[in-house]
């Protein structure tokens, strides 16, 4: 089964748990007061349950698969050939991204930032770290100081043991 | 119209709004210009900074400065590299590019520079003629047709998805109005679909959500595939030597631009067609049009064949700021994350816009001007030097670009849970994306998703029931439309399809 019926799949089930909310849930709490409302809170998801099994059934069903030898589009990404994309590199920067969430309190802004761009750099092969250590520094700090001083937006600059 | 356009004129010529106007036309102009980053997730990145401003003027003004900006910078990628820095400017790389592998870069950059420029300025008077029109249009409508006019919206921009892609554009827009219920709603302040954390009692941030559509799956395929991040120029084609253009090319590029201008600026009206179609379709239609000899250079370094194109997507630009400012209702992707940004500043677009705060509506017309001409001067004589930035290394960038993305979305809410929203959120979009699911209807779904719920429920709660359908026959007209824009381009498609099957089995 090609991809997007998967994802079509995958959305019904959604669906199905989102419409169970709306239709079994969310009216038990609601205060006799809105019960007489012609319009309830739940009344505009029940709608959205409707139109999506119907809508996901339809992609289901009459997708598609793409024509074999069809022209890639220029730069598009072709699933058939995913062995030959860097999927190591995007998912080593999609966990980094997720230790940089982890620890941007913690470590504070200035060295989880450095950290971010210096290994974000080092998964993707740099390895001139005479240039790439500055250029994080540099960056990092002037961020900084643009977000704190001129937006006034707080960010704990070092880690909570500093300050 | 005068005093307005007076207003608007002591607001942009303020001297912190002209900064606005230059930053935002530098900084979209060079981010514009890496190849991968579209205007949506530029503007995405910029939300926070102009959030941070506060004033909405200058916030608009610094965000429609971007958006230009990045239509203007992507065309310079688009002639010197034959990578399109954003979809819009795909079209331009069909002559632009050639005519830089012939030695004629310089000129090809002062024509794409003159026709933006004339297309910007062009759209900017037309959204001036039509936009105060329009508002007073808007006006008479009730909840319920502002409800029917929603939907025909989120239609339209389905509608436009292409060929085979209607289903799953409605399918995202579903998902978006879904995913927007969640939180507190203000029909009561009960809160739904949060499964009892906290972290969703206000819903998710548009700014994350908006991260995660666009510039977090750009970046991820930027690693995957870097052949799409291809820096540096090769050869002959990025030296930029001659930047004059003669008296008689002007002459005959001038009424394409004329035309394109006009065309591009109703494109760019339409919800959901935009500055890529009108770039498309501003060149298919310049070549037909073109007689014998010129006709045959189009594809092989036309200069009317990069004047039309780029005339068109600048002019399409301005004219998505119609729906916009006028209705509130965003015909695009772009415009739909404006909208976020001006509601997050306490600004509601719409009919009322022009009479509560006119300095805004006026203000942000009137920096379009100034903007186009900030990214003519700032295209001719400094394009040598900006595009420098095309030989920045990918593995300096996308680390660069990524902390940005986390940046947008950390700032907005001041709370790290939101980054792994955003990365959740960006995994799914990026499967999406590879299953050639449109994720702009999710955003403009998404966005549009509380005010269509209030309308809706008001219009309910007006009539008791769902009567308001039947009883404002403009509600059910544009309704009906609706529908018929979903049906129609499905049925086409389906008797397009059973037609081939019968020529197949016929073989």
């Amino acid at each position: 089964m090609a991809l997007d019926r998967w994802i079509a799949l995958a959305f019904i089930a959604l669906c199905c748990v989102y419409g169970y909310a709306a239709f079994f849930t969310m009216d038990d709490q609601l205060p006799p007061i809105l019960q007489r409302n012609p319009v309830w809170p739940s009344t505009f998801p029940k709608i959205l349950t409707v139109m999506g099994l119907v809508i996901g059934l339809i992609v289901l069903f009459t997708s598609k698969p793409p024509v074999d030898g069809a022209p890639a589009k220029d730069g598009a990404i072709d699933l058939s050939r995913l062995g030959d994309y860097h999927i190591g590199q995007a998912l080593g920067l999609l966990v980094l991204m997720i230790v940089y969430a982890l620890t941007l309190r913690p470590l504070g802004f200035n060295g989880s930032t450095v950290a971010f761009l210096v290994l974000g750099a080092v998964i993707l092969g740099e390895r001139r770290f005479h240039i790439l250590i500055p250029v994080a520094v540099v960056a990092a700090g002037s961020i900084w100081y643009l977000v704190q001083e001129v937006l006034g937006i707080f960010l704990r600059p070092w880690p909570g043991m500093f300050m | 119209m005068l005093e307005g356009i007076l207003i608007g004129l002591s607001a942009a010529i303020s001297p912190f709004n002209l900064v606005m106007v230059v930053l935002g036309c530098v900084i979209g102009t060079l981010i514009g210009m890496l190849p991968g980053l579209g205007p949506m997730s530029i503007i995405a990145i910029m939300i926070p900074v102009a959030i941070g401003i506060g004033d909405p003027t200058a916030a608009l003004i610094l965000l429609s400065g971007v958006y230009y900006g990045a239509i203007f910078g992507g065309s310079t990628s688009s002639i010197l590299l034959n990578a399109p820095g954003v979809a819009g400017t795909v079209a331009t790389s069909f002559d632009g590019y050639p005519m830089a592998r012939k030695g004629q870069a310089g000129k090809a950059l002062t024509i794409a520079a003159i026709a933006s420029f004339a297309g910007g300025t062009i759209g900017a008077i037309l959204l001036m003629i039509f936009a105060p029109a329009l508002s007073t249009v808007a006006l008479l409508f009730h909840s319920a047709e502002y409800f029917a006019l929603m939907v025909v919206g989120l239609s339209a921009i389905a509608a436009f998805a292409g060929t085979g892609q209607v289903a799953k554009a409605l399918m995202m827009t579903i998902l978006g109005l879904m995913l927007g219920t969640v939180g507190e709603g203000a029909l009561s302040n009960m809160p739904r679909f949060t499964f009892g954390l906290q972290d969703l009692q206000s819903g998710f941030s548009f700014i994350t959500l908006a991260m995660a559509m666009f510039a977090l799956p750009e970046a991820l395929f930027l690693v995957m595939n870097p052949a799409r991040a291809a820096t540096g120029a090769d050869g002959d084609s990025g030296k930029i030597t001659n930047m004059r253009i003669t008296r008689e090319e002007a002459r005959s590029i001038a009424p394409v631009i004329g035309r394109q201008s006009l065309q591009g600026f109703f494109i760019g009206v339409l919800p959901g067609a935009g500055a890529t179609i009108a770039s498309f379709l501003g060149y298919a239609v310049e070549r037909n049009i073109a007689k014998g000899a010129e006709q045959e250079e189009f594809g092989k370094g036309s200069i009317k064949g990069l004047a039309a194109p780029e005339t068109a997507n600048n002019a399409a630009c301005t004219g998505s700021f119609v729906p916009l400012l006028t209705l509130g209702i965003p015909g695009s992707g772009t415009t739909a994350i404006l909208l976020g940004a001006l509601l997050a500043l306490n600004v509601t677009p719409g009919p009322r816009l022009m009479t509560d705060t006119p300095e805004v509506f006026w203000a942000v017309i009137i920096s379009m001007y100034l903007g186009n001409l900030v990214l003519l001067i700032l295209n001719l004589p400094l394009i040598p030097y900006i595009a420098k930035i095309l030989t920045i290394p990918r593995t300096f960038l996308i680390p660069f670009i990524l902390f940005f993305t986390l940046m947008g979305s950390y700032l907005g809410q001041n709370n790290s849970t939101e980054l792994l929203i955003l990365v959740g959120f960006g995994v799914v979009a990026t499967i999406l994306r590879f299953a050639d699911y449109p994720l702009a209807p999710l955003l403009i779904g998404f966005i549009l998703g509380t005010m269509l719920e209030n309308n809706f429920a008001r219009a309910m709660q007006l009539y008791r029931g769902f009567d308001f359908i039947l009883e404002r026959p403009m509600t059910l007209g544009l309704l009906v439309l609706a529908l018929i824009l979903v049906v129609l381009p499905s049925y086409r498609g389906y008797r397009a399809r059973k037609r081939a099957e019968g020529v197949a089995d016929g073989d």
